[in-house]
């Protein structure tokens, strides 16, 4: 689903690489923590991914296309199967919840019979049936990273990026948003989730690829958060 | 549907930024307005020529007791000297008519002319030169009489028509550019205005074009409703310049035609021409604007 050889990436004028020659592999439905310090690298890795940045070297494949030679009118095409869901919700605050999904088919030029069918079924997957005509700002912090990843979620992508979905949230709240993420993930998403929570990677034993310093350091199956701090 | 979604994007953009959507339109519209004008004034230029060159004629004033140029040393015209002229005038090939003017009818063209004004008592009839009044084929064609019979015996002055129409035309054609100059600068100006409105529109949603790149929306689809914007912002303009050029033909047909009648004014479908030019126009330059714009600022 998603391999990287030997990849590297030096931001302009600096001297330390963001990432450092990175070889690994995750393959389809899996469920991968990134984890790491602030300014390891797990930034960066998912920016290549979604190809908002190119690597200074080495090579990225994602859904079996080689993203160097991917044309750039061709990445919208790669951005649809990823969906993607941020610390800060980034939901649209004029729009309703129905509206703030709606919103993600409508600009890929869904009907309204495809968008009336999907839109509440992904919104009772969120556990938020009943708050369609809510805006924003009536909701909870975990209430709007729930309408967030109906959002990433209601076009079906292969691969759900998560990068600190639950960085906001207080952690009974954010036990809620994992056990989400762990539901779309039996669906055979493969779900990528960075974060700095360890009392969420240790709970949830799965895959955990450690950064230091733009390298891997640990690449454990079943693994947990790792050093305290 | 689709269509309706943007549709809907694009009236809240138009409403968010309402008064510079106004400034806009405004701007597109007076731009606009200054490149009609210019245009007619071009129409206006043309159909005063149509309905003047086919009016004006190329006058042969014969020597008369006045005359003072060398030709006419010899004295006033002789009859055989009215004839040959006349025969050779009608035998050039430019030349569709002639007809003659004796003192008499040239006498009482004069008092016809400068009726009620004081200057008829001072002229007698033997004062004004006979003439022949050439019509030519093509007008422009004047240098030809005036090569042939300038100087010959028994002719005073050749006298071409035209040559007082040209100053006037000059006139227009002056009006006529600055308008179009005028109205180039500030098609200019209403396309970086576009230009500044759209940056401030693709700042104001940046989330939403942020949303729409990472759903994956191609970058046609998240520019067009920004481009239509600006787009439909002019063609309001475009329509109230319209509406003004209109309403100068109006102002023209009510109020300057009826006090100069000796010419024709340029008729409703040199509006509509201009307006469908003038359309083609702002269409053109804020969708140029646009593109240009947000290929800087929305980057995908």
């Amino acid at each position: 689903m998603i391999r990287l050889e030997n990849v590297s990436k030096v931001y302009p004028r600096q001297e330390r690489p963001a990432l450092d020659d990175v070889t690994l592999e995750i393959a389809k439905g899996e469920f991968v923590f990134l984890v790491g310090q602030s300014g390891s690298g797990k930034s960066t890795f998912l920016r290549l991914i979604l190809k908002e940045e190119r690597p200074t070297s080495g090579t990225i494949y994602v859904a079996g296309k080689e993203l160097n030679s991917l044309s750039q009118w061709k990445v919208p095409e790669l951005r649809r199967q990823i969906g993607t869901v941020f610390q800060d919700f980034r939901l649209l605050p004029n729009k309703t919840v129905t509206e703030n999904v709606a919103f993600a088919m409508h600009v890929l030029g869904a009907s309204t019979k495809e968008i009336r069918r999907a839109v509440p079924e992904v919104i009772e997957l969120v556990g938020l049936e009943g708050y369609g005509q809510r805006r924003p700002n009536q909701l909870s912090g975990g209430e709007q990273q729930r309408v967030a990843i109906a959002r990433a979620f209601v076009n079906q992508p292969i691969i759900l990026i998560a990068d600190e979905p639950t960085g906001n949230l207080d952690p009974t709240t954010s036990v809620g948003i994992m056990k989400l993420l762990d539901r779309i993930n039996r669906t055979g998403t493969t779900v990528i989730m960075a974060t700095h929570d360890s009392g969420i990677v240790d709970q949830m034993r799965k895959r955990v690829i450690e950064l230091d310093a733009g390298s891997v350091v640990r690449d454990q199956v079943r693994g947990v958060y790792g050093y305290s701090g | 549907m689709r269509a309706r979604f943007i549709a809907s994007e694009v009236g809240i953009g138009l409403r968010r930024n309402l008064t510079l959507t106004v400034a806009v339109v405004i701007t597109v519209a007076i731009s606009l307005a200054l490149l009609g004008v210019g245009l007619l004034a071009n129409s206006q230029v043309g159909v005063m020529k149509d309905y003047w060159y086919n009016k004006i004629e190329v006058s042969v004033f014969l020597c008369g007791t006045l005359s003072e140029s060398p030709s006419c040393s010899g004295g006033p015209v002789t009859a055989a000297q009215r004839d040959s002229i006349q025969a050779d005038l009608k035998a050039l090939p430019v030349v569709e008519t002639v007809y003659y003017e004796s003192q008499a009818q040239a006498f009482s063209r004069f008092k016809e002319r400068f009726k009620g004004s004081s200057i008829t008592a001072n002229v007698t009839q033997d004062q004004l030169p006979e003439s022949f009044r050439v019509k030519l084929k093509d007008p422009k064609q004047f240098a030809v009489v005036q090569s042939a019979f300038a100087g010959r015996p028994g002719v005073d002055s050749v006298q071409d028509q035209r040559a007082v129409l040209e100053k006037f035309f000059s006139l227009i054609g002056v009006l006529r550019d600055g308008a179009l100059a005028i109205g180039l600068i500030s098609v200019l100006t209403a396309a970086l205005l576009i230009s500044n409105t759209l940056r401030i529109a693709a700042f104001n949603r940046r989330r939403e074009t942020g949303v729409m790149r990472l759903v994956g929306a191609s970058s046609f689809s998240i520019q067009l409703p920004f481009i239509l914007e600006g787009v439909i912002a002019s063609i309001f303009g475009w329509m109230i310049a319209t509406g003004l050029l209109a309403a100068l033909k109006t102002l023209i047909d009510h109020r300057v035609a009826p006090l100069l009648t000796f010419t024709k004014f340029f008729g409703w479908p040199a509006v509509w021409q201009a307006s469908s030019y003038l359309f083609i126009t702002g269409f053109l330059v804020s969708s140029i604007a646009s593109m240009l714009t947000l290929r800087k600022y929305l980057r995908v």
